[in-house]
């Protein structure tokens, strides 16, 4: 392969890994921008998204698309229950007691599933064909171009959602002053639990997606993609939502190159170095502005 | 008073645990004397992270006791397998072998699966005088230190450098292979040790080692390191790894159009292999192990593990199985159930068949000699295309 291809082949690559830290930044960001919570769980949320569509294809055996919507609405109402029994009871509580309750519920659920579905790979059948595009010796895979579509429509419609809506204003306000949006007539409990609704289902999303591309999941899938979708929120600046695609992409790209021109052992390394710069030198992240204004 | 109340309360509770110690010690006594049994205490990981690998040599382990057993025990005497759980670290695996030495008083103990455990083991084992037969640790260290054997340690199957060996010599004699790439997982020594063999043994067999590149173990998407390999466009890659990477390795490799073939280790030896990779992706790729299933001598072990399970083995199933019957052989021939003899029993194995093949100790090592296999992914199913003694 020469070396223009390589190139173009390895930015393939970033991108298709970059959407998939995308599509989980997504929810991190959406609940961070609303509540300010660090949420160590959503990785965990999106194991347990990836095992309920798993469970729904080959026990109850739905199809994708069914399995999807079961996976998601359930994981949902997981995500609402996690918020009600572990945050909701430290709302006024300083916000480290929170982030450390966010670290019990991620090991909760890392044990708690390996208990119930052993700590053994599950191997996703196969419920969707998997094409390779080869384009004069550029390798694209369909299910990538699927991730990457399925990324940028949840992101526009979520953007929606928090922009135009009216659920979305009361979001914003709530995340703007909870208090005084309670004052005019806004139940924060209730947008609160909506907001972790629908990051639990993006979660969901990610998961079942990723299972079918890469074929295997387990419990401890989670760990590492939930904070690579970390670094790629804070990087595109946390509480924004396109800031999150961005930065995961970014993120995917950046790690892409490192592991293909650089060092494979090299990867995590720049990654997280990434989020160290970012810190460091800009910590609203690409997107961030110096205002109160999040989401 | 001629104690001060302190001095009394001290008394009471001194007197209460001799009392204790008594009724303990009692017990202890009372199993040791049942002398129609011999029992061995099975060290196992059967929860935590590696439980999958625990559970499956354990299994064997009974499979091949109950057999003995059926068959009418050891001289005479039935043989019990008490099990204790070190939960995949290392900290347990010394508390479960204390406790089956001292409480349990077990002969002999099996166990555990994985290399880090039984080291940590092996202190309290050779302390106490009681032989360790590890089925599954590979590594080299774990019946040698600093250069000298470990009297009470010993394995029932082959080591690491072995298989780099043979994966080495096969590629260059059987695939023809000058050039080779060596992609491993940095975060298992079994994995690196390997890559290392194989590529010392690769390069004295003339060969050129083009690019070493590394993974996690847990990582999902390889597509960018496999591209700069594919690049390299070596005649051979070498993937010494466990099975869920190799899956997705080889599956992302074959994406991106790598058709040279891909070689393994036992780590390789899982039906979740082709379930992750795709029965496609997996053609022309070669991966050594401790046996074929199509073996003829393995189809009696394969069929009675079938029936006990209603599944079949695994690899780690089947070292499993030949620990117990290593075991069983040794006890027989060291005539009752002293350690010491049993030990020397042990160490004196000389052509012993067992489930994956025949088996002699080698007394300076504690390492067995045996044969390893090369088995070809062709369509779904195994080709052996090798097999292969150590020199």
């Amino acid at each position: 392969m020469e070396m223009g291809q390589q190139v173009l082949q390895q930015l393939v690559n970033g991108i298709s890994l970059g959407s998939i830290y995308a599509l989980i930044a997504l929810g991190y960001t959406m609940i961070y921008g609303i509540i300010k919570l660090i949420n160590f769980a959503h990785g965990d949320i999106y194991m347990v998204g990836a095992y309920i569509g798993f469970f729904a294809i080959t026990q109850a055996g739905l199809s994708i698309v069914p399995a999807l919507l079961v996976s998601l609405v359930t994981t949902a109402m997981l995500g609402m229950l996690v918020e009600k029994l572990a945050y909701k009871p430290l709302r006024h509580a300083p916000r480290l007691s929170v982030l450390i309750t966010a670290i019990g519920v991620s090991f909760f659920l890392e044990y708690a599933s390996m208990y119930f579905v052993s700590p053994t790979p599950r191997t996703f059948p196969a419920v969707m064909d998997s094409v390779a595009i080869n384009i004069g010796g550029l390798v694209i895979n369909g299910q990538q171009l699927l991730i990457l579509g399925i990324t940028f429509v949840l992101m526009v419609i979520l953007t929606y959602i928090v922009k135009f809506t009216n659920t979305g204003k009361a979001m914003r306000a709530a995340s703007f002053d909870t208090e005084t949006a309670q004052l005019m007539g806004i139940n924060s409990d209730r947008i609160i639990s909506i907001t972790f609704g629908i990051g639990s289902a993006l979660a969901a999303v990610a998961g079942v997606l990723v299972g079918i591309y890469y074929n295997s999941i387990d419990p401890l899938m989670g760990i590492m993609p939930g904070l690579k979708a970390f670094v790629a929120a804070v990087l595109g600046g946390i509480g924004i939502l396109p800031g999150a695609v961005v930065g995961g992409i970014i993120l995917g790209v950046v790690e892409a190159f490192v592991s293909g021109f650089i060092s494979s052992t090299f990867r995590d390394a720049a990654a997280f170095a990434i989020l160290i710069i970012v810190l460091l030198v800009r910590p609203t992240g690409i997107f961030g502005k110096n205002t109160k204004e999040k989401v | 008073m001629f104690f001060s109340k302190k001095t009394a309360k001290l008394m009471s509770v001194l007197a209460g645990t001799m009392l204790m110690g008594g009724v303990l010690s009692g017990c202890g006594g009372d199993s040791a004397a049942s002398s129609d049994e011999i029992k061995i205490g099975a060290n196992f990981e059967m929860t935590g992270n590696v439980a999958n690998y625990g559970q499956a040599t354990l299994d064997g382990l009974n499979l091949a006791i109950d057999e003995i057993n059926a068959a009418g025990g050891v001289n005479g005497k039935k043989l019990v397998v008490v099990s204790a759980d070190n939960k995949s670290e290392a900290a347990e695996a010394v508390n479960a072998a204390t406790k089956l030495i001292s409480d349990d008083k077990v002969k002999v103990l099996v166990g555990p699966a994985v290399t880090a455990n039984v080291i940590a083991e092996s202190q309290v084992a050779t302390d106490n005088k009681v032989p360790v037969i590890a089925p599954d640790a590979t590594s080299p260290d774990v019946t040698v230190e600093n250069g000298q054997v470990k009297p009470f340690i010993f394995r029932s199957c082959f080591i690491d450098p072995q298989q780099g060996t043979v994966m080495a010599k096969f590629a260059t004699e059987n695939l023809k292979a000058k050039t080779a790439v060596i992609y491993v997982d940095n975060s298992s020594d079994y994995s690196k040790s390997l890559g290392k063999v194989f590529k010392e043994e690769f390069e004295k067999a003339g060969g050129k080692v083009l690019m070493e590149e590394a993974f996690l173990a847990k990582d999902q998407d390889f597509k960018a390191t496999l591209t700069s390999i594919k690049t390299a466009n070596a005649d051979v890659v070498f993937v010494p790894a466990y099975y869920e990477e190799v899956g997705k390795i080889v599956k992302q490799a074959r994406e991106l159009g790598i058709t040279s073939p891909i070689l393994g280790t036992d780590g390789w030896d899982d039906s979740k292999v082709a379930d992750i990779a795709g029965v496609d992706a997996l053609n022309n790729t070669y991966f050594s192990t401790h046996y074929s299933d199509k073996d003829e001598s393995v189809k009696g072990f394969l069929e009675a593990f079938e029936k006990k399970y209603g599944h079949a083995p695994n690899v780690f199933a089947a070292l499993g199985y030949d620990a117990g019957k290593l075991l069983a052989d040794a006890i027989k021939r060291a005539g009752n159930d002293d350690s010491e003899k049993i030990r020397q029993a042990i160490e004196e194995t000389k052509d012993l068949q067992v489930g994956t093949g025949i088996i002699t100790m080698d007394p300076k090592t504690h390492n067995p000699i045996k044969q390893a296999v090369i088995l070809q992914n062709k369509d779904g199913g195994r080709v052996m295309v090798a097999k292969i003694m150590p020199e």
